[in-house]
């Protein structure tokens, strides 16, 4: 009997170490056999600790497993889920960058080749540089992180610059409050992110790639550096990839707390030893990034999906999604959801669907207030919005972003004018101090949003007319995009930025 | 690496020497960029990052003792004096503000009776903010020195205070 359970962070979180040793002494006392598997999770955060046990006939489900259901699911007498695969949330999705997530052992290469691992490697090592990164263009791939830009031409930039010493760098600083697939993947197949750093290696000529992973996922952090042992013991990462003669070297770095890393020019920054400020552009990382040198620097989902473009082909890939937005998105949902968790599907699903249908509207069974999109730079939408379908120019079009992919849902319990609030001191705390409209204007924020709280409406103006300035004089996102959630919270909500003040008159 | 960013200190490692802290910066410094390696590694060893440690760095990377104090201060992580015996950390982000994480916060403050980042009287525990540890569809989240916890709520705060001594 094979039982499987996660290993992930958030299983952990809700017990599953503590499951796990159960059924291990209890199936020791009972002299029962079992062989325990220790996967990723398939994201189904609500059902965690999700157990899975195939006796022969398929992996069935059983979750939230308790210690104490232990003596009962070896029994067989507990009640169950039935097969994990077809648990609704499961089956209406569309797999292919994590495919494997919560399937395999993430630390298991063998079974990392056998559920279709190192296959799209194999494909790119055949392949010159130019016919690899004409391979992602065409898969229509763009930026994961949340900036959405065109992963191809970021490569044939890094590809065509002429330098002796270029560098993949994996930006793993998810910061994003409702964000987690970056952390899932890397704790869930660690051996898909390597794989699309070699092949973004071989496509742009870099050798030496680096994991920049923030502090506050240490399982994430021990799982990789384990997975990147195992990929150099097996000749996958090296001087000699796959027998290839092609090199590729890969470190993990880890971040110190710092919300701004994320930006990709204050990552390089911090890998470089340097105070993570941002950096004024161009010159652009591409060109010189890392140390100087043309630099890679992508998001962990875009990079953990080139192996399955490579895998199925661009043109396999390229048929899922609408419009610009190809592919697939893994979708976090989060906050106050009755079913939380990673739902990886094709663009173009509307974000009511999502928020009501998928997610099962709130916990608290309340009615659902607002919605964040994209963390905590990303604007939030109200329920007369919800029509509006999941891609980056939809998003775009009705005044926000879709950001990673993380959706947090509010019931009608939340104040947005503390949301707002909250935005501005988030920004104040984490600004890198580079520029002024960030540095100065997010605590100007916070008191002007605190003069409205008591009821001074010439505050609202004012409030609008300093997102303005942050909004058009940032140099990066985290100033740059603190107005979103800020004026939506403003706009669809004003009633929470009235009557306090009505209150005080 | 791999490492727990902030580890509870040991006692008999609250005067490091200078050769114990050249053998860790040693151990960091072929690194590309290893400023940062080198900080986590003498924090991992001693909790904190003590400053008999900025000069020895200052001097192994040829730059400034001022840009070692830079950078340190930059990072949230780093702290030049040692923490409380287990520092737990609540995660005040929007998704843990969504089911209740500002209430949890709140009530972990007063019972403990310090502000943000400060330190029990009795030197068990430092309270920080954390903006997302990534459980966002399990919140509140938690965490204490390296482990995680999910959907805390005040009945288990309350355990994991009293676990840890507060």
């Amino acid at each position: 009997m094979k039982i499987y359970v996660p290993r992930d962070s958030a299983a952990k979180a809700l017990g599953a170490d503590a499951v796990a040793v159960a059924l291990q002494v209890e199936a020791d006392k009972r002299g029962l056999e079992i062989e325990l598997i220790r996967t990723g999770t398939r994201g189904m955060i609500w059902l965690e600790p999700l157990v899975e046990v195939d006796r022969g006939t398929g992996r069935e489900g059983f979750g939230p497993v308790a210690p104490s259901d232990v003596p009962a699911l070896l029994d067989g007498t507990l009640a169950g889920l039935g097969p994990v695969e077809e648990i609704p949330f499961f089956a209406r999705q569309t797999r292919l960058t994590f495919a494997r997530c919560g399937l395999i052992d993430p630390l298991n290469l063998t079974e990392y080749e056998a559920h279709g691992g190192l296959a799209g490697l194999r494909r790119a090592l055949g392949l010159s540089g130019e016919a690899i990164v004409d391979e992602v263009k065409l898969s229509g791939l763009r930026g994961r992180g949340g900036a959405g830009f065109p992963t191809g031409i970021k490569w044939d930039t890094v590809r065509m610059a002429k330098a002796d010493r270029k560098y993949i760098v994996c930006n793993a600083d998810e910061g994003d409050s409702g964000t987690f697939a970056d952390r899932m993947i890397i704790e869930g197949d660690p051996f898909c992110l390597i794989e699309g750093m070699i092949i973004a290696g071989l496509g742009t000529g870099a050798t030496k790639g680096f994991v920049y992973l923030r502090s506050e996922y240490p399982d994430a952090i021990a799982v990789m550096g384990e997975a990147i042992e195992i990929a150099y013991r097996a000749g996958v990462l090296g001087g000699d990839v796959l027998g290839s003669g092609s090199a590729f070297d890969l470190e993990v770095r880890v971040g110190a707390g710092a919300y701004v890393c994320g930006e990709e020019t204050s990552l390089l920054n911090s890998l470089e030893g340097k105070r993570g400020v941002v950096r004024a552009k161009p010159p652009l990382p591409a060109l010189e990034g890392a140390f100087g040198h043309p630099t890679v620097v992508n998001n962990v989902l875009s990079l953990a999906t080139v192996p399955v473009i490579f895998e199925k082909g661009a043109a396999a890939y390229a048929d899922f999604g609408m419009g610009r937005s190809k592919g697939t998105m893994p979708i976090q949902i989060a906050g106050n959801v009755k079913y939380g968790g990673l739902f990886e599907t094709a663009f173009g699903l509307p974000l009511g669907d999502l928020v009501n249908e998928i997610a099962g509207g709130t916990a608290s069974g309340r009615p659902v207030k607002a919605v964040q999109v994209g963390g905590p730079l990303g604007a939030y939408f109200a329920p007369s919005q919800f029509d509006t379908p999941f891609g980056y120019e939809e998003f775009d079009g009705a005044g926000g972003l879709i950001g990673h992919a993380g959706i947090v849902v509010f019931d009608d319990s939340a104040d947005m004018l503390k949301m707002a609030r909250f935005a501005m001191e988030f920004c104040a705390v984490e600004s890198c101090g580079k520029c002024t409209p960030c540095r100065i204007g997010a605590v100007r924020g916070v008191e002007t949003i605190d003069r409205i709280a008591q009821g001074d409406a010439a505050a609202v103006p004012l409030l609008t007319d300093l997102c303005e300035t942050m909004k058009e004089g940032s140099l990066c996102a985290l100033g740059g995009f603190t107005p979103y959630p800020v004026m939506s919270a403003l706009t669809l909500f004003p009633d929470d930025f009235a009557a306090t003040k009505e209150a005080a008159e | 690496m791999p490492h727990t960013p902030q580890q509870s200190l040991q006692p008999s490692a609250q005067q490091p020497s200078t050769a114990e802290i050249a053998a860790l910066i040693d151990s960091q410094i072929g690194l590309e960029g290893p400023l940062l390696p080198i900080l986590h590694a003498i924090q991992s060893a001693y909790g904190h990052v003590p400053q008999v440690a900025a000069p020895l760095i200052a001097e192994a990377l040829n730059i400034s003792r001022a840009e070692v104090h830079g950078v340190m201060s930059f990072y949230h992580d780093f702290r030049d004096v040692p923490a409380g015996r287990h520092v737990v950390r609540i995660c005040r982000a929007e998704a843990c503000q969504a089911v209740g994480g500002a209430a949890l916060a709140d009530a972990a403050l007063e019972r403990l009776g310090v502000a943000w980042h400060g330190t029990t009287a009795n030197g068990a525990v430092t309270i920080e903010p954390v903006y997302c540890l990534g459980l966002c569809a399990c919140g509140p989240a938690a965490m204490v020195d390296g482990a995680l916890l999910g959907r805390v709520d005040f009945d288990r705060l309350d355990e994991i205070l009293t676990e840890v001594g507060a």
